[in-house]
């Protein structure tokens, strides 16, 4: 039983890793395009990303997967019944929401590139002005400014913060089970529902728990790497 | 033939104007010190001629060359303004090093990265690199700073930091040398220290313009002493005019309070 139970929580637990490196690649990325927005001087852009922010920081995870899995389709039916002929609305009345896993994905995604990006704005914007002013009179372009100078800095200063997210994101893929994508914890309530066995949910958690504990050691490797300048 | 020229400068941020119609010229290997009280105008006349500010109108050239001209700086090309930038240079209160770089690349980054855009810098790559390191290494000497070239800055006391500063702009060539109250946010034996090096630049011949609290030192090692009040030059001279034999009243008032 124990391996039968290993086994599936394995499988399980590749289907968690993998939405979490993956939404770890896209949001990191999409995190830094946010946050650019949110500190923009072009007030339109500037208020998207707020609100945004708001709008996902401000609902659960859980609903968003909902909404996005469910969403399109549900959206789709709406138009379907008004029935208007017109290429538009016809495409809108088609519409099929994505996949289990990448609907999953989008969702992660996009909440926590929001996370991210708050974090990033808070890095950025506590680096001192006088680090670009003197980039300024150097004669540096401003992206010269910011990769050479401003991001090592911001990177330093964000490693905590960005730590408690990530780790927080392993833990949360577990929401994934909702929409029915068989991570760990939903192979582990198999078990429950099957032979009413407990033990494989607290089996579980030892995953969590170990996988944590390398990002742990990953993170403080990269602070003592960045221990050799101050800022 | 002066090489650094202010006309009519002004400057309001919102209904505050700080700057109320600025002239002034200084000759090559001079050195100009720029005095008087906190909010007298003096670091954002200095903003204003470095760029960090954009002054509201009035002209400045250097070299002859308009730098600035409030008639036509709403459309500034970023590359225009930066090639204009590195005429002067600009030494800031707080040095603002880049903590993540050591003492060398410190003062070589800005230089690298300006030697990228040259157009030979493909084929002569390493020649270039070899002469900006050779470069880099003679200021840091004559700044003293040779055994520290490979210290990050929060190994350095104040005074060295303020001197790493130094050298990094000047190793960007600038015809004019500014400073911004270098010497406040030090000690006074690390003042004296740096000072000490702004001397040993003048007997060089750079021309420097200084904003400073420090009167003994404008008084000798100026050519010219500005003294400004409320947005104006006040008063301006020799160091012995404008310290001896001062003309405006507000003049003899902040020297007697300096004084004490």
């Amino acid at each position: 039983m124990f391996w039968t139970v290993t086994l599936s929580l394995l499988e399980g637990f590749m289907t968690t890793l993998e939405l979490f490196a993956l939404t770890l690649l896209f949001a990191i990325p999409l995190g830094l395009i946010i946050a650019f927005g949110s500190m923009s001087k072009f007030m339109p852009l500037k208020w998207l990303s707020k609100t945004v922010v708001w709008i996902i920081r401000g609902t659960p995870l859980m609903l968003q997967l909902i909404v996005v899995f469910y969403g399109p389709e549900l959206i789709g039916g709406w138009f379907g019944e008004l029935g208007i002929d017109n290429p538009i609305f016809n495409w809108l009345a088609g519409m099929k929401g994505l996949d289990r896993f990448p609907s999953v994905l989008l969702a992660f995604v996009i909440n926590y590139a929001c996370y991210f990006s708050e974090i990033y704005r808070g890095g950025i914007e506590s680096i001192p002005k006088g680090q670009l002013e003197a980039c300024q009179v150097l004669g540096m372009t401003k992206s010269q400014a910011f990769f050479r100078v401003v991001l090592l800095q911001v990177v330093k200063r964000i490693v905590p913060p960005m730590g408690n997210e990530i780790i927080t994101l392993v833990k949360d893929t577990s929401l994934a089970r909702t929409i029915a994508v068989y991570e760990i914890i939903w192979n582990a309530q198999k078990f429950i529902k099957n032979g009413g066995l407990l033990w494989p949910l607290i089996y579980a958690g030892a995953f969590y728990l170990i996988f944590n504990g390398l990002l742990t050691i990953i993170f403080a490797k990269l602070e003592k790497k960045m221990d050799y300048f101050k800022a | 033939m002066a090489i650094l020229e202010v006309n009519e400068l002004k400057k309001s941020f919102g209904k505050n104007e700080v700057l109320k119609g600025i002239s002034l010229s200084l000759d090559e290997g001079q050195v100009m010190s720029i005095i008087g009280s906190s909010g007298s105008g003096k670091t954002t006349l200095l903003r204003c001629i470095n760029f960090l500010e954009t002054a509201d109108s009035g002209k400045i050239l250097v070299d002859v060359d308009v730098i600035f001209d409030g008639e036509d700086h709403s459309k500034h090309k970023a590359k225009e303004t930066r090639e204009k930038q590195l005429k002067i240079g600009l030494v800031f209160q707080q040095f603002n090093l880049f903590p993540q770089y050591n003492v060398f690349d410190n003062v070589t980054l800005a230089v690298k990265l300006k030697a990228k855009e040259r157009e030979d810098y493909k084929a002569n790559k390493k020649q270039i690199l070899k002469e900006i390191n050779e470069k880099a290494h003679k200021i840091l000497c004559d700044m003293g700073l040779s055994d520290k070239i490979d210290s990050y800055p929060w190994q350095l006391s104040g005074g060295q930091q303020q001197r790493v500063a130094i050298a990094r702009a000047l190793a960007l060539e600038p015809k004019i040398l500014f400073f911004d109250e270098p010497t406040s946010a030090l000690d006074p034996e690390l003042t004296i220290e740096v000072l000490k090096v702004i001397k040993s630049l003048k007997t060089m011949g750079r021309t420097m313009v200084v904003v400073t609290h420090e009167m003994e030192f404008a008084r000798n090692v100026s050519d010219k002493v500005i003294f400004m009040a409320d947005g104006v030059i006040e008063e301006e001279g020799t160091p012995e005019e404008v310290f001896d034999n001062p003309s405006s009243p507000k003049t003899s008032a902040f020297l007697s309070k300096s004084f004490e």
